[in-house]
């Protein structure tokens, strides 16, 4: 049964002349890591921050755990973790220094102990936090939301500016979140990313949703061209087709019959990249 | 945590950050002992005409005092809570349920805990250079200082308003407070400077403040209690409590 632990309805945002969310409907399940994914400039973060409480809507109607993040106040603040776009903790005190005074905000709080692991930083424990790298900074970042042992957590902006490796580490983290029974609301403007850790993507161009479902069935690919690939005689061969079970079937039986190789064979889908690299240029051009 | 347990946790943070900053544990302690040590031993045996005539040493120490506890204040304050504005910190701490003026608080504890060390460290570098510890004024001497701190606490944290960024911190908070601290007698004895100076300077609560911390510290001076001068340090800081509540902000300026 699904439980929305986040309803938006007719959001919207203006800045003086300007839109940056032009009505946006949606809902968060609990327990779903929910990805909201759009270029740069798209709304993303106006939508996240008036979930968050930090910013007031122009018009619409939102509910986040039960309540108008406008009015919520510390009860809510509770149940809830962010993850801002930037931001750096105090460089003199230690990671574990800071997860601690972080910990004596909350009525309930997860122990210092218990995230270090979680977050991955057993060995940096005791180091200052100017002294960590980009990627552990953020980790501690994710581990500072944690600290209240939040129902739900807002991530900015996760991964933005990060090496592959420190990437790969913070997806870890994020993916562990999951594990926890955590409902998680992540935006991003990488594809790769919403797709490896979302169970739903929403895709955000000019203020308005362009597109939702889940990473599989995104813009309805399923219904999209597939791409069948290989090489005859040197030559690289692309087929386009609606229907590749037919196609691969005729392909192969020829093949088999004329003892061919079809070297490098290749079945492709449209990528969800593919998919969203459409959906947002077209509604560009259209804005 | 009830509120006030939260501001002492607060609190205990704020004073390890500190002392380990090399920035704030330089420019706000050892600076004025280093101002103070020079100008005493500058102005060693000179006297300065000021209150039927006393001993240079004698008038530095009220003097440096003076610097030190708006230093460790005012300008703390305003640098440190900029920093942390444009940090995103502020903005991180409003995201949880600590109540925001708990984070003041401790601020503003840290300031004053660290006023009053400072008034300890000089008195007692002040002893040694023979300017004697007035023990028996001691009650005027900690009233001052708590409505002095108290005062130019509110003016650091309005200020932080005015401030753009943080490398616009230290330049705006020094060009206001250094060229009032000449021009109120904390470096040069007044007595030396014209008399349309000191009035120029009496506009300004870094003035004020000197002068009742002086007539507190020093007793060739009049009574203890300064009440007019303390009366206009703490109308500075009540104006800069409204434009602090009015226009403090808690989100990065940039970005």
């Amino acid at each position: 049964m699904p439980d929305p632990v986040i309803s938006i309805k007719g959001l919207r945002k203006s800045y003086g002349e300007t839109e940056a969310v032009r009505g946006i409907d949606l809902e968060v399940n609990r327990g779903e890591v929910f990805a909201f994914l759009g270029p740069n400039g798209a709304g993303k973060t106006t939508t996240v921050e008036i979930l968050e409480g930090y910013r007031k809507r122009s018009g619409g109607e939102v509910t986040v755990l039960g309540e108008d993040p406008e009015r919520a106040g510390r009860e809510w603040r509770e149940r809830i973790g962010i993850v801002l776009q930037s931001g750096r903790l105090d460089p003199y005190l230690t990671v574990r220094e800071s997860l601690d005074l972080y910990a004596g905000y909350f009525r309930a709080s997860r122990p210092t102990e218990e995230v270090i692991s979680l977050v991955g930083l057993e060995s940096k424990a005791d180091e200052r936090t100017g002294r960590l790298s980009g990627g552990q900074q953020r980790r501690l970042d994710v581990g500072m939301a944690l600290v209240g042992d939040p129902e739900l957590l807002f991530l900015d902006e996760p991964t933005t500016g990060f090496d592959p490796s420190a990437r790969r580490q913070a997806w870890d983290v994020i993916a562990g979140l999951r594990d926890l029974g955590k409902t998680v609301f992540l935006t991003t403007h990488y594809m790769d990313e919403a797709q490896r850790l979302a169970d739903r993507v929403t895709i955000i161009a000019a203020g308005q949703i362009v597109a939702q479902g889940t990473p599989e069935d995104l813009g309805e690919r399923d219904a999209g061209e597939t791409t069948i690939r290989y090489r005859q005689d040197g030559r690289e061969v692309v087929l386009q087709t609606a229907t590749p079970v037919e196609t691969l079937h005729e392909l192969t039986a020829k093949a088999l019959a004329d003892g061919e190789v079809l070297a490098g064979l290749e079945v492709t889908r449209p990528s969800l990249e593919d998919v969203y690299l459409q959906l947002t240029a077209a509604r560009e051009t259209d804005g | 945590m009830t509120g006030l347990a939260l501001v002492g946790h607060q609190f205990r943070y704020d004073q390890k950050a500190f002392w380990r900053n090399p920035a704030s544990v330089f420019f706000t302690v050892m600076f004025p002992v280093i101002l103070f040590l020079i100008l005493a031993l500058v102005f060693s045996g000179e006297d300065v005409n000021v209150r039927g005539g006393i001993d240079a040493t004698t008038y530095y120490v009220p003097a440096i005092m003076s610097l030190a506890i708006i230093s460790a204040t005012m300008q703390t304050l305003a640098m440190t809570l900029v920093i942390a504005r444009e940090d995103g910190r502020l903005k991180r701490g409003r995201g949880t349920p600590m109540p925001p003026w708990v984070f003041i608080a401790g601020r503003v504890g840290n300031s004053i805990v660290v006023a009053l060390m400072m008034l300890v460290l000089l008195a007692a570098i002040g002893a040694l250079f023979g300017a004697d510890v007035p023990w028996d004024r001691l009650p005027a001497i900690l009233l001052t200082l708590v409505i002095g701190a108290a005062s130019f606490c509110c003016l650091g944290i309005a200020l932080t308003a005015l401030i753009p960024s943080q490398d616009a911190a230290a330049a705006i908070v020094n060009a206001l407070l250094l060229p009032l601290y000449f021009l109120s007698g904390v470096f040069i004895p007044e007595d030396q400077l014209p008399d349309g100076v000191i009035a120029f300077a009496d506009l300004f609560p870094v003035r004020h403040f000197f002068d009742a911390f002086f007539d507190a510290y020093v007793p060739a001076g009049g009574p203890a209690v300064s009440w007019d001068n303390l009366a206009i340090v703490a109308l500075w800081g009540a104006a800069g409590l409204v434009l602090a509540i009015k226009y403090f902000r808690w989100t990065p300026r940039s970005g």
